[in-house]
């Protein structure tokens, strides 16, 4: 069936599979060390690799050094696929590789030196953020230009979803990151005030809805398919999904800013839609597992297959989670403590990374001409320390939250704090302790993954192969 | 009509629009094109990897 001699554009997802495992090693061992700080203190070595640093450099890493190139990876690789047509945009290709990588290096580098506009997960000054929006424009331009010449009629779901967090975020850099520059390294945001908070979560959950959650829901509609070896169990449900997803989840972000000077009416807003947020993730996440149905032997000596389906009950379990820690009585216990920064890693590790995990692993031997990974035992490996540092760092970090929300409320009869903030802390450190053991785990597993794919790179072909005539109809 | 009734006939409108995709999915006139475009991903065979696609009709 093979069709001309024009071949799918692999090189650049080869090159962005390969820095999807290189940055998430930086990025988690930034984490290793922010969370050992927390336990000792005197590892807070001079300005530069202060905690307050290396903070925003590690969630910029995790998300847009590691997550990001999983997302460009994944969604050249399944447009390509999914369209039979060669990557459209010419020199675009590469200068959304290059360019993001610059982003990234002069992110590690202007971090930790302090420039930054102090909007969480958009510190960025305004150079990076125009060089962003360049990267972004043209990543756009060669998405929906590949979909544009696409040779099949349907656009495939997994499409949908990479496309709307390629708009999504988009706007949402643009509308947040506005701002009135006084010199190349400082610049003030145009906003002021409660308005300020506003757009930032406005911002900031909608870069979990849409970058850490459609995006690698896209992931999910292609990689769970292939591996399990049969189509979505409802593609019905998947455009209900969709469509629900759009529709709910840019009125959420108000509960990030519950008792706060936002008005009550615009926080009842933000919580109700939380909360109406849970039917489309669970009908996505039922979607993913159900494709199962009927292969649950898969599951047993497949570890890609593993990640994808266990990516899918942390996804599931956090949008439980999230919801209902949106509700302005549970949030009263839980903003400000560590139960969020449990709630956040349950889907940042247990989900996001996961999946990414699962879906590299699909990739790479497909991208250097192997029938499977080096050591599939490694991948086993890999999936079971994952998983074991994962629920590590949750279970921990849901104690060490409850505990601090507890002790901050506590009164004496006569009305005064019955702890000081401090004790609070005391408390809190064999959780931290435990947390950054589950981070350690977590980081070895992706230098387990490093080694096993630099093994299955090795003396691997690199030729692309030609894109496929069609065949929808001949299956 | 002063914005605030603007909002709510927006919010009302985004409701039925949902509802009306809601409608057209789960419409059996849908169900031939999803089948078509659920298969997309297996349309080609895989060239490496154990391929056991080919049942997932």
């Amino acid at each position: 069936m093979s069709g001309t001699q024009t071949t799918y554009n692999d090189k650049v997802v080869r090159q962005f599979a390969v820095m999807t495992v290189i940055w998430g090693i930086v990025g988690m061992l930034v984490g290793v060390i922010i969370a050992a700080q927390l336990v000792w203190p005197e590892l807070n070595i001079g300005p530069w690799l202060h905690f307050g640093r290396l903070r925003p450099l590690h969630t910029n890493a995790v998300i847009f050094a590691f997550g990001g190139c999983a997302l460009f990876a994944t969604s050249y690789w399944v447009v390509q696929r999914t369209s039979h047509v060669r990557l459209w945009g010419g020199p675009l290709i590469p200068f959304t590789f290059w360019g993001w990588q610059l982003i990234i290096v002069l992110a590690a580098i202007t971090l930790p030196l302090g420039i930054t506009s102090g909007k969480e997960y958009a510190e960025l000054e305004w150079p990076i953020d125009i060089l962003i929006t360049l990267v972004w424009v043209s990543y756009a331009v060669v998405f929906f230009g590949t979909v544009a010449v696409r040779k099949v009629a349907h656009i495939y779901v997994a499409n949908w979803f990479f496309g709307a967090f390629i708009i999504a975020v988009a706007l949402l850099h643009l509308g947040n990151s506005m701002a009135m520059p006084v010199s190349l390294t400082k610049s003030y945001s145009v906003y002021a005030g409660v308005q300020d908070a506003m757009i930032q979560w406005w911002y900031g959950h909608n870069a979990v809805g849409f970058f850490l959650t459609a995006g690698f829901l896209g992931m999910m509609y292609y990689f769970v398919p292939k591996q399990a070896g049969r189509p979505v169990y409802s593609y019905r449900l998947s455009v209900v999904h969709f469509w629900a997803l759009i529709f709910t989840y840019m009125w959420a972000g108000p509960h990030h800013l519950h008792y706060t000077a936002l008005p009550d009416w615009t926080q009842s807003v933000g919580m109700i839609f939380s909360l109406i947020l849970l039917a489309p993730s669970w009908g996505g996440m039922i979607n993913g597992i159900m494709t199962l149905s009927g292969a649950w032997h898969k599951l047993r000596d497949d570890p890609v297959l593993k990640f994808l389906i266990t990516s899918l009950s942390f996804y599931g379990m956090s949008t439980f989670e999230g919801p209902m820690m949106s509700i302005k009585t549970v949030n009263a216990l839980s903003h400000y403590t560590d139960w969020t920064v449990g709630h956040v890693h349950s889907g940042a590790l247990g989900w996001v990374a996961m999946v990414s995990i699962g879906s590299i692993y699909y990739l790479l031997p497909r991208l250097f001409g192997k029938t499977e990974m080096y050591s599939t035992k490694l991948v086993t490996t890999h999936f079971w320390i994952a998983t074991i540092g994962t629920v590590l760092y949750i279970a921990s970090m849901w104690i060490a939250g409850v505990m601090q929300g507890l002790m901050w409320r506590a009164i004496n009869p006569d009305g005064t704090l019955a702890y000081s903030f401090v004790e609070s802390v005391k408390g809190s450190y064999p959780f931290w302790a435990i947390r950054w053991l589950g981070g350690v785990l977590f980081l070895g597993g992706m230098l387990i993954m490093a080694y096993n794919m630099f093994k299955t790179m090795a003396g691997g072909k690199t030729e692309d192969v030609p894109v496929l005539a069609p065949a929808g109809h001949h299956a | 009509m002063d914005i605030n009734d603007f909002r709510s006939i927006l919010t009302v409108a985004g409701l039925l629009c949902f509802l009306g995709i809601v409608g057209w999915a789960y419409g059996r006139r849908s169900q031939k094109g999803f089948e078509e475009a659920a298969n997309l991903p297996f349309a080609e065979h895989d060239e490496s990897a154990k391929p056991d696609a080919t049942h997932s009709r």
